[in-house]
């Protein structure tokens, strides 16, 4: 049996977050009421000619800074021609041969815990198309031009990965990647980022490329790996049962989870790519790539390892922080305050992330500014309130505000670390509760729990549960044993 | 009233309260209702064109004029207008009220200009003749058997029949020019990206520039002072100093191009030579050049302009407005049926070629050679200008011709360009005046300038016309 090894390429299309459109001044807000954003020239009315905006060429020089990627000294627009009902002019601009952005390398981690850099081709500007809404009227198309015209970053990654997870780690890392630079809003789900696979099989060492088949528009991490999971058992299917791969396009049905036939390949497309009149070249100075180059951000593999090496981080935070731009932003605001910053971020990942979840709010809106949460954690460290006392005042401050220190006075938090005050409330349960007494000084060790709970009850949660312990199991060992 | 007064006459006219802006709207419109059969206008807007005098009246009572506030004029079926339809001179847009005002309707506007109406035109600017319009051929004022010219026919005849006092036009190969000499008329195309785009069907997008057709080169150069400058929402529009007519005598070096002489017939090249005399009478050298690329920009020009105009004109698909089929049965029939109903001949001819010169496969040969072949074109004048300030040459091989001699043969009408598209593909300024005339019938010179050189092309071309008076012949056609 030939043993297989899958190639993948994958296109990924990036909405940049301008506010404008690329050619036109209509804004790019997304759910507006149909064709409410569109314009007289993303409608392409008769007369009327694109003007290149700025914002979409400084986020593809920030975006080709960031991959290390050269930027064209000066850059064109071409026309692609085809028809389509939400294809307004009959044409849609982008760039073939001058693209903004060239050759670049993006690292992805592997599974394996191993660092890969995968080859970026080239990244070219484009206007996005309309939408066509086939549901909305009995017998007829609809058409929503909103998005017509939103500028597109396509992304066009080499022939690199290997694999289904390969794949959908670089759709990860690459969304990762422009949330971080926010060129885009990384809303898999209002289709922001798009990604087409490239996909062949071929025998393993083999060099030469199978024929491919293209996967159009898978738009999350999951249905990326599941699709090419798919096609890749399909394509090798075929090729063991003695068939050949036909080249063409495929749709993944994530309902049914597999990959069907779109179109085929074979009538190769003619685009009749033509460089764009209404348009100038774009010249693209040194000047202008500095002054964005002062813009980039630390970019997420730095991050990952400031977190994992410097403030040792477990995978699994680290991963939650660069996932979520904001959540990374919150948890460093927070850790400058020079405390724990593991405690830290098991609050932010935990009692933070749940009550935003609770409260549908997004790590951009914290009710409680990082400020507050360093001096929580520190009160914690310095062992002013107790970790549960903690969490009282957190629930305070999320729901009322309000500061971490003047909650604690007003409501008379403040940690009991009176040693005698303590053995004193201790020597008093002990002598409430002999029957418990008598099951500890048994072995039945977990019975210390119940007697820290009656001194906790006791001090209102604010004894110091550390001395708790030592007193507790000083105080239960002295005892002379019943008779 | 003088249907033929000049700017200048009309501004004083106005001012001193000789006839009113109204008074003068009624007349032009007279004018234009009695010359119907020449079929010059698509479109009459009487009642805003009326309206608007009553407010020119006010501001010139006021003392609160413009440069051609109270003026009449009309503008070529492809500048866009708010509100009134927009044709294009094509069955695809013969329903297409524009929402919006193009920049040199709504600057024309606002430097005080009244529109009568719109011209009529080759269909989306795409034929030398005037007949390939949806809305019926223009009659040349001069010999009505004869076409007016193209593709602003109508603009041409229009002035030359004193219709308006100027029209707006459109040059892409020749479009101004071309008719200007066939009726007689001056009429200027401006260096590309003198005038904005914005808002004028597009035909060419790299060729396409508006100017003015008037009844002189002074008239054409204060029309084009109104049009002129750079538009935010026309990338290609530039940043240039406004054009100033100087009517001091400097002697200029006069390039006769003798690609442009050589072939010329008799006849024609009796009359050119007279013209160039007198410039030479005016104090100006006449110096020999050489353009020898010339030959090529008539296959040049029609590849580029088609592989232009075959994308420009996907947009009309028959889904957001203009002319759509009824009962399409599918995606394919709508596209398919909507445009064959939609454009004519000529059009479709057009966007074949251009399709095909854009193909997989021709591309190479066709487009990319064409544009190779414009940029020596260019580079021939270049160098010709190291050498002289301006070009004098023919505009067209002949006067009017009849109409339908040429519609049948398409490369025959090309042909009809070849004098106009070097300049075209050049980008350079080119100023259409008469200078003669053949059996009855204007003959056109052709000035050419350095790129955004209108001022020194107009004003040889005040200088010239102060000597002669081509300009002020006027056609025996009368219908009042």
């Amino acid at each position: 049996m030939t043993e297989w090894e899958a190639v993948i390429g994958l296109e990924v299309h990036v909405q940049l977050a301008t506010r404008s459109k690329i050619f036109s001044r209509a804004a790019t807000s997304f759910g507006e009421y149909p064709n409410s954003n569109a314009n007289a020239v993303d409608i392409a009315l008769p007369g009327v000619l694109p003007v290149l905006n700025e914002e979409p060429i400084r986020m593809a020089i920030k975006f080709g800074l960031a991959i290390d990627a050269e930027i064209a000294s000066s850059c064109r627009f071409d026309r692609k021609n085809y028809f389509y009902p939400d294809l307004p002019k009959g044409y849609q601009i982008s760039q073939l041969d001058q693209p903004i952005v060239g050759r670049g390398a993006l690292p992805i981690f592997l599974s394996d815990g191993s660092i890969r850099e995968i080859g970026i081709t080239r990244a070219h500007l484009e206007e996005d198309a309309g939408k066509s809404i086939h549901t909305a009227y009995d017998g007829f198309t609809g058409i929503d031009l909103n998005r017509a015209g939103t500028p597109l970053l396509e992304i066009v990654s080499e022939p690199e990965l290997y694999s289904a997870a390969e794949a959908a780690a670089y759709f990860r890392e690459l969304h990762g990647l422009v949330t971080t630079l926010e060129i885009c809003d990384g809303n898999l789900n209002e289709g922001s980022m798009r990604c087409d696979a490239n996909i062949s099989i071929r025998p393993k060492g083999v060099e030469t490329l199978g024929e491919r088949t293209e996967i159009k528009n898978v738009n999350s991490f999951r249905f990326v790996e599941k699709a090419l999971e798919y096609e890749i058992d399909r394509q090798i299917a075929v090729l063991d049962a003695g068939g050949e791969v036909v080249l063409e396009t495929r749709l993944y049905d994530s309902e049914r989870d597999e990959t069907r036939s779109m179109r085929s390949k074979e009538s190769s497309d003619d685009y009749r790519y033509f460089p764009d009149p209404d348009l100038l070249p774009v010249d693209i100075t040194d000047e202008m790539i500095e002054s964005v180059r002062v813009t980039v951000p630390e970019l997420p593999t730095a991050k990952r390892n400031r977190y994992v090496l410097e403030l040792g981080l477990t995978d699994y935070e680290e991963g939650r922080l660069i996932e979520d731009l904001n959540a990374a932003r919150y948890f460093d605001a927070v850790a400058e305050r020079g405390i724990d910053v593991k405690l830290a971020a098991n609050w932010i990942l935990g009692d933070v992330a749940a009550a935003l979840n609770r409260d549908e709010i997004s790590f951009a809106n914290v009710p409680i500014a990082p400020d507050e949460l360093g001096t929580l954690i520190q009160r914690i460290q310095d062992e002013t309130i107790t970790g549960k006392i903690a969490k009282s005042v957190f629930e305070t401050l999320w729901a009322e505000g309000g500061s971490v220190d003047g909650t604690i006075e007003n409501q008379g938090l403040r940690q009991l670390n009176d040693t005698s005050e303590l053995e004193n409330v201790v020597s008093q349960i002990i002598s409430d509760h002999p029957g418990q007494v008598g099951q500890f000084r048994d072995g039945k060790e977990k019975i210390l729990g119940f007697f820290v709970g009656q001194v906790m009850k006791a001090t209102n949660g604010q004894a110091n549960p550390k001395q708790v312990n030592e007193i507790l199991r000083r105080e239960l060992s002295v005892l002379p044993p019943t008779p | 009233m003088n249907p033929y007064a000049n700017m200048a006459q009309l501004r004083s006219g106005l001012d001193n309260g000789d006839f009113s802006a109204e008074e003068l709207v009624h007349f032009y419109l007279g004018r234009i209702n009695a010359a119907a059969d020449l079929n010059c206008f698509i479109t009459v807007d009487s009642d805003r064109a009326l309206a608007a005098a009553k407010s020119a009246d006010k501001a010139i009572a006021d003392k609160r004029t413009g440069p051609l506030t109270g003026i009449p004029i009309a503008h070529k079926d492809l500048f866009c207008t708010e509100g009134l339809l927009t044709s294009c001179a094509s069955r695809m847009l013969h329903n297409f009220v524009a929402p919006y005002d193009a920049t040199v309707v709504d600057r024309l506007r606002k430097a005080g200009a009244i529109t009568l109406g719109k011209t009529n035109m080759d269909e989306f600017a795409m034929g030398s003749s005037n007949e390939t319009s949806f809305y019926g051929p223009v009659k040349n004022p001069w010999n009505q058997a004869c076409v007016p010219g193209g593709s602003s026919g109508g603009s041409a005849a229009a002035v030359a029949a004193g219709l308006a006092a100027a029209c707006t036009g459109s040059d892409t190969g020749g479009s101004i020019r071309q008719p200007a000499s066939f009726c007689g008329v001056t009429g200027l195309k401006p260096t590309y990206g003198r005038v904005s785009r914005y808002g004028m069907i597009a035909f060419a997008s790299s060729l396409d520039q508006g100017g003015p057709i008037a009844c002189t080169a002074s008239d054409a150069g204060t029309l084009l002072n109104a049009m002129e400058g750079h538009d935010p929402n026309d990338s290609t529009s530039a940043i240039a100093e406004a054009t100033d007519i100087d009517s001091s005598r400097r002697p200029l070096k006069i390039g006769i191009p003798s690609q442009y002489w050589n072939d010329l017939d008799s006849s024609m090249a009796k009359v050119l030579e007279a013209a160039r005399h007198t410039l030479e009478s005016l104090g100006h050298d006449c110096v020999p050049v050489e353009l020898p690329h010339t030959e090529a920009a008539i296959a040049v020009y029609y590849v580029i302009a088609g592989a232009e105009a075959s994308t420009n004109l996907s947009r009309y698909d028959g889904v957001r407005y203009g002319h759509r089929t009824t009962s399409p049965e599918n995606l394919d029939d709508l596209y398919q049926f909507s445009r064959t109903e939609g454009f004519g001949s000529e059009v479709k001819r057009r966007i074949l070629t251009g399709t095909y010169a854009l193909s997989v496969g021709y591309y190479d040969a066709y487009y990319l050679k064409a544009q190779q072949i414009r940029r020596l074109i260019r580079q021939d004048f270049l160098d010709a200008f190291m050498e002289v300030d301006v070009l004098l040459t023919p505009v067209s091989p002949s006067t009017a011709f009849e109409r339908e001699a040429l519609i049948e043969d398409p490369v025959g009408m090309y042909q009809q360009d070849i004098y106009t598209t070097p300049a075209s593909l050049a980008g350079l300024p080119a100023l259409s005046l008469p200078c003669g005339m053949r059996e009855q019938m204007p003959v056109g010179m052709q000035l050419i300038g350095p790129h955004f050189g209108e001022s020194s092309i107009l004003s040889l071309g005040c200088q010239y016309q102060n000597e002669t008076d081509w300009h002020a012949l006027h056609p025996a056609y009368e219908h009042d």
